[in-house]
């Protein structure tokens, strides 16, 4: 691929010496010679292992839970639950006031999906860990539960999360995220066809080589150092020191070295109870996830359903454009209630629309908790309006890219959330596609540009 | 519990522990050894992470039991590089941007090596099936394919 | 209590330690370190014979006998034995290869065991010290003794008279879909005389598709031959569930790749 300057080329200076050219990468010797420290490459005497025992319902109440055998098994050191954690009821965006706390590390009272946290053990060997864990008996009562996002928005739905007391997230605009701009309603009315489409997606898993972890050895000082594999090393010391009560000063955090995360180590799961851990028992603690607790517990990417209604012109113009998003948060909030939000900024997508209705809903269920993957909030809806945008094409018999260059928007548009465009490139770059695809475009599109006259 | 001796000659060099019987090769490496290039994946033989060469065979160390390497020739990418200078492996994967995260590199290495030291000259179907127990998230493979014929071109112009 | 390995000169030592409860045999480790590695604490103990012939290939008269211990990538590269190098290919990658034993193999739950499908269609015999018993019963009874297997024997096929087949949705490597094995022998006008038809992942274990091998007997190998087969050929069968595919789609498309493979 080559680096072509036409593009722009009044408003760029040409002093580019690092794009376009090859530059090693500075972590790649490490990675070579299999010197890099991964946060399960710190080994300390004496450190334990820590196994968690899991629910096996989707939503249950806890009648009781007996940890005595476990706490006698050969080479058990502590039995961790929800008594035991300062401030066992979380959220991480707490900490950009997205509320309300709605999670615990340790579950209390109540498991909200299948593979909840509920009792930790701390064992000299992950095999007595294991084994010890096998000997925590949990009384459950299972509670109707609830997997599908339009289901538990109906009346009469199992409520799933308490500290909600809906199952949807309750934004400041109400019961969903909204975007308001022009007169929808009015551009169905004046089109020349209606199109509306209902678009979903399944969970999807990172499934990073390294699974998700840390390593926390006591500094004999009440200080804790925390090797993590987080990708949010901030916002994972901030609300630890929540959770433990404790001040940052005494939490040391060493990470930046993540062995694949793709949006799926940003979560605050495994450090605190580690901390905890080695608190505690005054000994380095070790929590690494299994295979199976990566791929069933992490939070995947989150299911998605996009309903798209479209008015379009014979000409070419999409006139009106209405959006409604849910996100399956799963059993809790995470980073979901952003996601949608995200949803709700990113529609009608690059495109200017005069009249645009948007509603986001962040759903809960007693699924796997969502969060954080790869442009989430975007993604999926990018596959639904890019889907939608084909099928309009060929509603009204015209060439998907050339549609395309009729919608797409450029510099100075109003946004339907009341930003004007800057910056825009989709122009320029479906220029460059179909020409790298050969792709047979008509002149008058080829010669657009994102700047418009006079803007 | 009894300890179980392991003696074997890792990277050139002889290495004895007493090590508690049933433990793998991997965690004997990491944990008693200290050489964490094999990284721990899966642990179920699935994603390759922990490949390392037993014998002039790769093997899979999670799954492999340290008392059963007894008097064998270990061989890790931590071992590879002599006097400072990098295999040419390593060179290659540097070169062609073939690590991103680089958990999974050592590994591959390891896959590509045995390829190499049976195989001078590979075809690229040759590369896709050496590398085919050994999973990687980040780049999509084609750098790393690249990387290990970069490596074998360098093979067949010494021999030139 | 941790896992502890103990290692034994014969295989009748071997056998004798296996009664102890939680105790497992260790043949290539694929299958029980990895229970183990998963947190599987039934598996408290590991018992392995280092008896040369576990270790062996015989190949003789038209007669082979493969010792359980033989790797998947041995019988891959063995000269006499390249009718089913396809199938020992197709199990793992080539570290699994070089680990997963023949023996090991033959307990190998669906999606996994594709090179037993392989010795199903051989009709093969396989071997402990209590005695010797078809590949068939064996696997009907897998599991209830804790006999060690030492070998499976089997008539060499000729050159291609193996037919092998592994469907999966990663390539090269990937988790089996299904596989199919087909033996055929053929009069000559080419009719089918005989045939031994061996599923993989259409059960818990490998099965014979028993209806659809009588609906090919006397027909030929074409499209119209084999469409009866084809139509019979998941009568009996009870496909698994997992990540890979549904039993539904297993069970959809297994006449597809069957008929693709007689006609091949």
């Amino acid at each position: 691929m080559k680096l072509r300057k036409s593009y722009f080329a009044d408003v760029r200076k040409d002093d580019l010496h690092e794009i376009g050219q090859a530059r090693p990468r500075s972590d790649s010797p490490g990675h070579v010679t299999g010197k890099t420290a991964f946060f399960a490459d710190r080994n300390f005497p004496g450190m334990l292992h820590l196994k968690m025992v899991r629910s096996p319902h989707h939503h249950a109440r806890i009648r009781s839970i007996d940890t005595s055998e476990a706490e006698k098994h050969p080479g058990v050191v502590r039995v961790l639950s929800a008594k035991d954690v300062p401030h066992n009821v979380y959220t991480i965006l707490i900490l950009i006031q997205i509320g309300p706390e709605d999670e615990t590390v340790l579950a209390d009272g109540k498991v909200r999906w299948k593979g909840e946290a509920v009792v930790a053990v701390l064992a000299e060997t992950e095999r007595a860990a294991q084994e010890a864990a096998a000997k925590v008996k949990v009384d459950y009562e299972v509670l109707p539960a609830v997997f599908d996002m339009e289901e538990a928005l109906k009346p009469g739905a199992p409520i799933v999360n308490e500290y909600h007391g809906q199952n949807y997230y309750l934004y400041d605009s109400g019961e969903c995220r909204k975007v308001r701009f022009g007169d929808v309603e009015g551009g169905f009315a004046g089109a020349d066809h209606i199109l509306e489409q209902s678009y979903q997606s399944s969970p999807i898993e990172h499934a990073p080589t390294e699974t998700t972890g840390c390593v926390v050895a006591p500094e004999g000082n009440d200080r804790f150092t925390c090797y993590t594999n987080t990708q949010a090393m901030f916002f994972t010391l901030d609300n630890t020191s929540i959770i433990l009560q404790m001040p940052g000063s005494k939490l040391h955090f060493v990470g930046g070295t993540v062995g694949g995360g793709f949006g799926g180590k940003v979560d605050v799961i495994v450090e605190p109870i580690a901390i905890l851990g080695a608190k505690l028992t005054g000994r380095p603690v070790c929590f690494i996830y299994s295979r199976e607790e990566e791929m069933q517990i992490s939070s995947p990417r989150a299911a998605e359903k996009v309903v798209i209604k479209d008015g379009v012109m014979k000409d070419g113009r999409i006139v009106a454009r209405k959006v409604t998003g849910y996100t399956d948060a799963g059993a809790y909030s995470r980073h979901s209630p952003y996601g949608a939000q995200k949803g709700a900024g990113h529609y009608p997508g690059p495109y200017t629309i005069p009249n645009v209705w948007i509603d986001t809903y962040c759903v809960y269920t007693n699924r796997t908790p969502s969060s954080a993957m790869r442009g989430f909030g975007i993604t999926i809806g990018d596959f639904a309006l890019e889907v939608q945008m084909d099928k309009l094409a060929r509603l009204i018999g015209m060439d998907p890219l050339e549609f395309r260059f009729i919608n797409a928007y450029r510099d100075g548009d109003m946004k339907a959330h009341r930003q004007p465009t800057e910056g825009a490139a989709l122009i320029e770059c479906m220029q460059e596609a179909a020409r790298a695809a050969s792709w047979p475009v008509a002149e008058k599109y080829m010669a657009m540009s994102s700047y418009k006259k006079g803007a | 519990m009894a300890k179980v001796p392991v003696q074997f000659t890792l990277n050139g060099s002889e290495k004895a522990e007493f090590i508690d019987s049933g433990t793998t090769l991997l965690h004997a490496l990491r944990d008693k050894i200290g050489d964490t290039s094999p990284k721990g994946g899966c642990h179920q033989g699935t994603c390759g992470a922990c490949s390392v060469i037993v014998d002039g065979e790769l093997r899979l160390s999670c799954l492999t039991l340290a008392e059963t390497c007894n008097g064998a020739t270990i061989t890790t990418t931590s071992g590879l590089a002599e006097g400072g200078v990098l295999h040419p492996l390593q060179r290659a994967f540097l070169d062609t941007f073939a690590t991103q995260c680089g958990f999974c590199t050592p590994g591959m290495i390891m896959a590509a090596k045995v390829l190499l030291d049976h195989t001078p000259n590979p075809s690229r179907e040759d590369v896709v099936e050496a590398l085919s127990g050994n999973i990687c998230r980040c780049t999509g493979y084609e750098p790393i394919i690249q990387a290990v014929l970069t490596a074998a071109r360098g093979n067949s112009q010494n021999a030139a | 209590m941790a896992l502890a390995l103990q290692t034994f000169a014969t295989v009748k030592d071997a056998n004798a330690a296996l009664k102890s409860a939680g105790t497992r045999y260790l043949g290539g480790g694929t299958l029980v370190v990895r229970a183990a590695n998963e947190g599987d604490v039934s598996v408290s103990g590991l018992v392995r014979s280092t008896d040369p012939a576990l270790s062996a290939i015989g190949v003789g008269a038209g007669k082979v006998r493969i010792g359980a211990s033989v790797t998947m990538a041995q019988i891959a590269r063995h000269p006499d034995l390249g009718a089913l190098a396809g199938a020992a290919r197709a199990v793992g990658g080539p570290a699994i290869r070089n680990m997963a034993t023949v023996g090991g193999n033959l307990f190998a739950p669906a999606p996994y065991g594709d090179f037993t499908v392989a010795l199903l269609a051989l009709d093969a015999t396989v071997a402990t010290d209590d005695g010797e018993s078809p590949l068939e019963t064996f696997l009907s009874r897998r599991g209830d003794s804790p006999a060690i297997v030492t070998s499976v024997s089997f008539t060499l096929p000729k050159a291609g008279g193996l037919r092998f087949l592994k469907v999966s949705r990663v390539k090269p490597k990937g988790v089996s879909v299904l596989s199919i094995a087909v033996v055929l022998e053929q009069a000559g006008d080419g009719t089918v005389s005989s045939a031994r038809i061996a599923l993989g992942c259409m059960a818990d274990r490998p099965v014979r598709a028993r209806a659809a091998e009588k609906a090919l007997e006397g027909k030929t190998l074409d499209q119209d031959g084999i469409a009866a087969a084809l139509v019979v050929a998941t009568e009996g069968a009870a496909p698994i569930t997992d990540p890979i595919a549904s039993a539904w789609y297993r069970a959809e498309v297994l006449p597809v790749h069957l008929g693709r493979l007689l006609l091949s």
